[in-house]
């Protein structure tokens, strides 16, 4: 639809697919100084949902949001790289230790204040693989929401959106506002453009600007400034925020150590590769 | 994240030499386009960033989509349907992703909505795009089209067609008919102005053309009724648009499968003309050819760099009698010197690219003011460096190529010879390195000027002055012996005033050369980073028994042995 708004919520998380040894700290929390911070996988996929609707429809904006510390402005400049129009960085003290509801509390009054018709996020970030935030955050502005998408365009007034569900693929209509969580089997994000690298390479917060040394900026050349909002900002009640909003409590955490992997040699042959699917399809691995 | 530009520190190696200093600055004219486009340098740093920056796109997605694309494309290829191609799926999939991330038309000033990138970073994307899929770098590469385009026609000619490239237009080079292969003087296709039209129409056929289908074509045409040389003929610029062409058919290929090869039929096809007329083969098409000589040479590094990948891998993991294969002299041997002629077509691939930004820098700015003496030499003597360098890193890394990636098969044994393994699709790609673009033997007929000229000579003088390390210099003393032997037999040769025996010994000539300029060129590298010590030592080392073999071959052939070669 010509002329909507889109917010795509994304966070920065801990790479957590290539995990070393050192990835876990002794108390069984992720060391996150350790493991390089991405962009969370499904926020991408979110965010190429995003942009196709940009090229598809005339008049789109999208705006990238995520909360984290300073350094998750980098997840804005990807963005940015990437064809977003521009982006907004919650970040404060107070946000530190959110679980999924103060996180969501904090997203809903940004979101109320940047306005938009539709919301689109990952289905969950691989740091905590809750899946929670896109849900609470419909909850809380009262908007509908759908899960699972993987492909979406409007029909008039309406999203069409493709979701995927575990035995099947359904099809289903929904008015905005709305909220859509995307999931990883969606189509890719493309790759960083590089007209766009060039021209917002310099980007930064007010924060980062003052702590930054290079000369670069000094001379003026972060002539691109990333938004940047605190609680105030989004008239948030501290008491929700952080570790006083945050019920989840982390009761005990246990190390799972695989004793022993179950492992079988298969070459690539026919056979081999045949016997493996009837297998896996007789203990319902698959299908 | 697979990448194909920052798994391979010798690229960042060769972007940041040290003459790239002068060269940015010379391409960006003072950085002045700062203020204008958001996306100008502001300076040296800056542009270096953003080079480095975009080859870090275009190696991931030559990582990501081009390079697991293409077995699907080598098996699939493209197809022919009325008189137009279709690309195999993996090669739209290749394009779109280049396209979106907006690096096709990288060296084209910015308000043709280019990059404004020198050829450096240019040659570096093709050979990435190259180690991904050898038949797809074809396509990316005839973006050099434009280049000839921007140097040659008018501004109206130039709006018209470059924007386009950005958005992802591709092109076609239409050179070569049935009866005009190696000898392009010999070009038929008739191009006449009709006067009710106001345009250039072209009537004809051309065989064996990349990517023949292309939205812009560039077509070399007898403009000139009864003439049958070079200087009869024109370039003209096609737009597909406007029809006129056919695709007769494409061709059945040894390897580059993904790239189609057309036979294309001309029947009153409109065209524009570029630049001036008779000017198209003495001045355009040497230009043109010698922006895709040196693509065929990113082409020959990047396929002998996946080759020689393929070979390490699988002899790190192949046991026999009791151990990896790597561990017996014969295959480590292989291997170490297959690296060694890498990294040295490598270097003489970018000195060659410096040469050539040098001189194109230089070109550009003389349009716009008069250059100074100083400057007017800089310009004559880059151009004269790129035009004897150009055909050398076409000799040599097309042959070194294939030279690779037959070693690369041969370390695979039998399973070289299957299809199931990449190495194979390596080997048939890399054959056509030496053919297309002037072969190995047209390249030494261009090539033997900068030999009996004494032009690659003068230049490996110029590299002798060069202060290195203490550690450096026994290697340096046997390069300098190495050039008086080269000069003693240039001398000889060229004293007999034998034009034939000139030919005879034109390609050993130039190879003589070729092998002193990479020493110097490894060497080098070796000052700027000790690193590179030891493959200077082993080149070197190679040279000398190599170019040994030359020297005493030309010193004991008596000129009358001649007789014994010609065949009747
Ligand atoms: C896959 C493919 C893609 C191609 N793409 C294009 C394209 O996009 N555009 C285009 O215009 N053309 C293209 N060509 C044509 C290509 O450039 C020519 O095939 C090539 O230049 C050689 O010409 P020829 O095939 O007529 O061989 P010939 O000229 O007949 O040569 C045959 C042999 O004779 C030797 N020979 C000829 N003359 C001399 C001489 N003076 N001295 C010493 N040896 C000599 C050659 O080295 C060669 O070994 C393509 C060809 C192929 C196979």
């Amino acid at each position: 639809m010509n002329g909507i708004k889109i917010v795509v919520l994304a966070k920065q998380v801990p790479d957590t697919r290539n995990v070393g040894p050192d990835a876990m700290k002794a108390d069984g929390t992720v060391n996150r100084s350790v493991l390089p911070a991405i962009f969370n996988p499904e926020d991408l996929n979110a965010l190429e949902q995003a942009l196709r609707i940009k090229e598809r429809y005339e008049g789109v904006t999208v705006t990238l949001l995520t909360m984290g510390p300073v350094r998750a402005a980098e997840i804005i400049r990807e963005g940015l790289y990437r064809g977003a129009d521009d982006g907004v960085l919650l970040t404060d003290r107070a946000f530190a230790g959110s679980d999924t509801l103060a996180t969501s509390y904090a997203l809903a009054l940004a979101v109320h204040r940047l306005a938009p018709d539709l919301v689109i996020g990952g289905r969950q970030a691989i740091d905590g693989d809750t899946a929670q935030v896109g849900p609470q955050v419909a909850e809380k502005l009262g908007w509908p929401q759908v899960t699972y998408a993987e492909e979406m365009h409007f029909e008039g007034e309406k999203l069409i959106i493709r979701r995927r569900l575990e035995r099947g693929v359904e099809t289903v209509s929904a008015p905005l506002p709305l909220v859509v969580t995307v999931n990883g089997t969606a189509p890719a994000c493309r790759y960083r453009n590089a007209r766009l690298v060039m021209k917002y390479k310099y980007a930064r917060t007010d924060t980062e600007l003052q702590a930054e040394s290079s000369d670069y900026i000094a001379a003026g050349r972060s002539s691109v400034r990333i938004t940047e909002w605190g609680v105030d900002a989004i008239g948030a009640d501290p008491e929700q925020l952080g570790l006083s909003g945050s019920p989840t409590k982390v009761k005990e955490i246990e190390n799972v150590i695989l004793q022993a992997k179950e492992s079988k040699r298969l070459t690539s042959s026919n056979a081999d590769v045949e016997s493996l699917v009837r297998e896996l399809l007789e203990n319902h691995t698959i299908g | 994240m697979a990448n194909f530009y920052t798994d391979n520190k010798d690229l960042r190696f060769h972007l940041k030499h040290p003459a790239m200093e002068k060269i940015v600055r010379l391409k960006e004219m003072d950085y002045r386009e700062r203020e204008k486009y958001d996306y100008a340098p502001h300076d040296f740093e800056d542009a270096m960033d953003n080079y480095d920056r975009v080859l870090e796109i275009i190696g991931a997605i030559c990582a990501e989509v081009i390079a697991p694309n293409a077995e699907d494309v080598d098996h699939e290829g493209p197809t022919v349907a009325d008189g137009h191609v279709t690309y195999a799926r993996g090669t739209r999939e290749n394009h779109e992703a280049l396209t979106r991330a907006g690096v096709i038309g990288m060296n084209f000033p910015r308000q043709y909505d280019g990059l404004n990138f020198p050829m450096v970073p240019y040659v570096m994307a093709a050979e990435l795009v190259s180690r991904a899929d050898a038949g797809f770098a074809n396509i990316w590469g005839l973006q050099d089209c434009g280049e000839t385009i921007l140097e040659f026609a008018t501004d109206e000619i130039r709006q018209e067609f470059l924007p386009r490239f950005n958005k992802g237009a591709t092109a076609a080079m239409d050179l070569t008919e049935p009866d005009a292969g190696s000898d392009l003087q010999a070009v038929q296709l008739k191009a006449h102005y009709d006067e009710s039209g106001g345009t250039w129409l072209l009537n004809g056929v051309k065989r064996f053309i990349t990517n023949g289908d292309a939205e812009i074509s560039l077509v070399l045409a007898r403009s000139e009724e009864g003439t049958s040389d070079g200087r009869g003929l024109s370039l003209f610029v096609y737009d597909r648009a406007d029809g006129g062409v056919i695709v007769r058919r494409i061709e059945n290929k040894m390897g580059i499968k993904g790239s189609p090869t057309c036979e294309l039929v001309f029947r009153n096809a409109p065209a524009k003309l570029v630049g001036e007329r008779r000017m198209g083969l003495i001045k355009y098409v040497m230009s043109l050819m010698n922006g895709a000589r040196l693509g065929v040479g990113a082409q020959s590094v990047g396929i002998a760099q996946a080759a020689y990948e393929e070979a390490r891998k699988y002899a790190s993991e192949r046991k026999q009698f009791g151990k990896t294969i790597d561990q017996f002299p014969a295959v480590y041997e292989m291997l170490t010197l297959m690296r060694v002629r890498l990294e040295a077509m490598r270097s003489l691939l970018y000195e060659t690219a410096r040469y050539v930004d040098t001189y194109k820098a230089w070109s550009f700015i003389a349009a716009e003011r008069p250059l100074t003496k100083e400057e007017r030499e800089d310009l004559k003597n880059n151009t004269r460096l790129a035009d004897i360098y150009t055909p050398m890193v076409k000799l040599i890394s097309s042959e070194w190529c294939n030279r690779i990636a037959y070693d690369a098969v041969q370390i695979h044994g039998g399973a070289g010879f299957i299809k199931d393994f990449p190495v194979e699709r390596l080997y048939r790609d890399a054959r056509i390195t030496s053919i297309y673009e002037g072969t190995s033997q047209l390249q030494v007929v261009a090539a033997i000027r900068g030999v009996t000229t004494g032009g690659y000579l003068a230049q490996i003088r110029e590299y002798e002055k060069k202060e290195l390390r203490p550690e450096l210099d026994h290697l340096k003393k046997e390069l300098v012996s190495l050039a008086g032997d080269y000069e003693m037999r240039v001398a000889q040769v060229v004293s007999a005033g034998n034009n034939e025996l000139t030919d005879f010994h034109a390609r050993r000539l130039v190879e003589m050369a070729a092998n002193i300029v990479m020493g110097y060129l490894l060497l080098h590298d070796a000052q700027r980073d000790a690193g590179y010590t030891s493959s200077a030592e082993l080149f070197i080392s190679f040279a000398v028994s190599e170019n040994r073999v030359r020297s005493e071959y030309i010193g004991s052939f008596e000129e009358k042995a001649l007789g014994l070669y010609k065949v009747s």
